[in-house]
């Protein structure tokens, strides 16, 4: 395609994902380094049905009028980066200088709010990827060699996962996981302690949510392996029957390098997914368990009476950046393949 | 076929009943969270509609709606029912309008005691109250030869007899789930200590100390008593674990009685269920509860043509005599010739027993956010009552700088 053509017929996209995506990614950013101006406090007397009482209230003429004057509120900087909720820069020092051990640091770091979602968040991350990658590839492979009759409604079943709403598929494993429910009540059976709860135990949870993430996201890669084996050229697979090759054999040196640019594929858009694992904490309600990055920011926006804007739109940018830094690795070697096909 | 048309007539005509508040013009438009009494409370309104356009929205999630909808010039809402915690955002950012003239105008029903003022400007109009209180089952307690708890003490007293009986496995309940819930729980029974969250005059925190270890503790006890999913258990659920007859003692909203005690489930529950005062801790005697009010306020962002046919319409309901005889059950009712039922006894006995409304502080909600997530790992048993204060002091600060309150 020449590139005029091209430009015209990406314009319509381009001008959206401007409009849509990078606007409001700018202005998170401009956001993320203001701080709310000074509270302007006077104390008051306030009534109610059970009484008077002498305490402070915000003066709105004060603050009104600086309001005014800057509605963006007050330059921070990366003051809002560096603080205890996030980047922690002075606490992280300070740890540093009292700890006598590598794990005493290590375990008050992990303390606080921001590196706790990290935590969280890269494991749920490593974990669930590969696993992913693997089940989906082995699911597409089985019934890539199964019986055309019943193939159809395989299909259907196999891809549930990812038609149920993911609030829905949280909350049955959640009733089930209930120290009354089916899975929760036999595993107080099993290991003959009537206090086990799955939800209050920090690993469990865990484990809960890492294997709702499995089996919410390999139906996803189960359809593009799939649909990826349909193209697999058969004669170099029965060139490799005649040669003798096991079926390990074949799938390892023909299937495998023949759908490669989709493993990567797939591999970039369930790293980018799960680094913003969301849905299954609030269908877990697993907030004092684990916690996201994208559940911090969520917390500030809604979970406190003040909206925390600053707060938010830093750990936005952060989640943003994360994702850059996570997806680079994978961009490169996609880049350097593309180079040398040309 | 019959019932319907009597229902239709009475639609069609009730309105016309009371022509004394015919709203001519304006239009209201009101936010509301969603439980019975407040659906009885803007039905009453609705009587006085007249010619003036009448909308309402009942949400559990009128929190999440509230600021950004009255932030909007013109505010999508003309009236918003709030409550101690609820208005505090609203006053924060200058959202809702002083009414002082308008009750001199218009608030002839409404007694002084339901105003809300700050600083001599009437910014709410209370009509109901409410609190959290004990819940006992009078026949586990008779049969394992317990008195009715007074105290916190007594609460874990009393449980760990029912659970050495065999009776039951977790016989204590309260909505212990993390976040909101959780802080809530804290900041009773931090109350019930005699404890202050703010060194006064400021908002510097103010409870690393020993009141907020003890109240930590007394949490630690209240938790190992309940079920072990209690970090996941909010009002809904530890309602259906007490119709399931599966706890003796419980601490809940007073609001949230209703269908505690209606006739579904298992009648011989519902008989034995008993509604009690609040219990007192650490030896204090105002009790580990706090006092709530549900009020109207009115958007500062609207014409002041509908302010005031909102406010008739609200006040109309918030002085109804007939509303709160009709409706005596769903609510403690602040309003004037309320005649309190058995349901009424928590908030009531609370009132006696002297104890505090909710501290209605611009930065409280900022201190509700921090405990609601940092007190969860002591209760888990990862972190001591000190450290886990340490991280609530530490959270708050940080946040509280952004907002710039310190």
């Amino acid at each position: 395609m020449p590139n005029k053509s091209f430009f015209w017929f990406f314009i319509p996209t381009g001008l959206a994902m401007i409009l849509f995506i990078g606007l409001p990614i700018i202005s998170t950013g401009v956001q993320s380094f203001y701080a709310q101006h000074d509270q302007i406090l006077k104390e008051v007397k306030k009534c109610d049905p059970f009484g008077c009482k002498v305490s402070v209230q915000i003066d709105q003429e004060a603050t009104s009028k600086i309001r005014e004057e800057k509605p963006l509120g007050k330059f921070n900087g990366f003051g809002t980066y560096v603080d205890r909720n996030h980047l922690a820069t002075d606490q992280l020092s300070n740890f540093w200088n009292e700890s006598n051990s590598a794990g005493e640091f290590l375990s008050k770091v992990g303390n606080l709010p921001f590196y706790k979602a990290l935590i969280f968040t890269f494991t749920y991350c490593i974990i669930v990827t590969p696993c992913v990658l693997l089940l989906g590839f082995v699911i597409a492979l089985s019934l890539n060699s199964i019986s055309r009759k019943i193939r159809g409604a395989l299909i259907f079943g196999t891809i549930l996962p990812m038609i149920v709403t993911p609030l829905v598929g949280s909350l049955v494993l959640f009733w089930m996981v209930d120290a009354e429910g089916i899975i929760g009540a036999n595993l107080q059976l099993l290991m003959n302690d009537p206090y086990l709860s799955v939800k209050s135990s920090k690993t469990l949870t865990w484990i809960t949510i890492i294997i709702y993430g499995i089996w919410h996201h390999s139906p996803f890669a189960f359809v593009v392996f799939y649909a990826a084996l349909q193209t697999v050229p058969q004669e170099p697979l029965e060139a490799s029957i005649i040669d003798g090759a096991s079926r390990f054999q074949r799938v390892k040196h023909i299937v495998l390098p023949h759908i490669y640019p989709v493993v990567t594929f797939v591999a970039l858009i369930s790293l980018m997914d799960n680094f913003r694992v969301f849905e299954p904490i609030i269908g877990f309600s697993a907030q004092g368990s684990a916690q996201s990055l994208s559940w911090l920011i969520y917390d500030n926006l809604v979970n406190e009476e003040v909206i925390l804007f600053g707060s938010a739109a830093a750990t936005s940018i952060m989640t943003i950046i994360g994702i850059a830094i996570i997806l680079t690795p994978v961009l490169i070697r996609t880049w350097r393949e593309f180079r040398t096909n040309r | 076929m019959k019932k319907i048309l009597i229902v239709l007539s009475f639609l069609l005509f009730g309105t016309y009943a009371n022509a004394d508040c015919n709203i001519k013009s304006g239009s209201i438009n009101i936010l509301a969270n969603d439980f019975p009494a407040l659906r009885t409370l803007v039905d009453t309104a609705k009587e006085c509609k007249g010619s003036a356009d009448f909308k309402v929205t009942h949400s559990a999630e009128h929190n999440k709606i509230a600021v950004p909808a009255l932030t909007a010039n013109p505010s999508e809402f003309s009236v918003r029912v709030a409550a101690n915690s609820s208005i505090v955002p609203l006053m924060n950012g200058d959202l809702i309008r002083p009414m002082n003239d308008l009750v001199k105008k218009y608030g002839k029903g409404i007694q002084d005691s339901q105003l809300i003022t700050i600083d001599g400007k009437v910014m709410a109009v209370a009509f109901m109250a409410n609190t959290q209180h004990l819940y006992v089952r009078t026949d586990v307690l008779k049969e394992n030869g317990i008195a009715i708890p007074k105290t916190y003490e007594d609460v874990v007293a009393a449980s760990e007899k029912i659970r050495a009986a065999g009776k039951m496995k977790y016989p204590y309940a309260a909505a212990y789930k993390a976040g909101w819930n959780l802080a809530e729980e804290f900041v009773n029974m931090y109350i019930g200590h005699g404890g202050e969250f703010f060194k006064a005059g400021t908002a510097k925190p103010n409870i690393n100390n020993a009141k907020g270890v003890a109240t930590l503790n007394m949490l630690k006890k209240l938790a190992d008593l309940s079920n072990p999913d209690y970090l996941t258990h909010d009002s809904e659920a530890i309602k259906v674990e007490w119709e399931a007859g599966n706890v003796a003692i419980m601490t809940l909203w007073a609001s949230r009685s209703g269908t505690l005690l209606d006739d579904e489930g298992d009648a011989k529950i519902t008989a034995a269920t008993k509604l009690v005062a609040p219990a007192t801790v650490g030896g204090g005697n105002i009790p580990a509860a706090t006092l709530w009010w549900d009020g109207f306020t009115l958007a500062k962002n609207r014409p002041d043509a509908d302010a005031e046919a909102s406010f008739r319409a609200m006040a109309h309901a918030a002085s109804s005599k007939e509303m709160v005889a009709k409706a005596a059950d769903q609510a403690v009712w602040l309003v004037e010739g309320f005649v309190p039922g058995p349901k009424s006894v928590g908030v009531i006995e609370a009132v006696k027993m002297g104890a505090k409304p909710y501290p209605m502080l611009p930065q409280m909600g900022l201190m509700h956010g921090a405990l609601g997530n940092e007190i969860v790992e002591f209760l888990q048993g990862n972190e001591s009552a000190e450290q886990a204060l340490k991280d609530v002091e530490a959270a708050y600060n940080t946040k509280a700088k952004e907002q710039g309150f310190l």
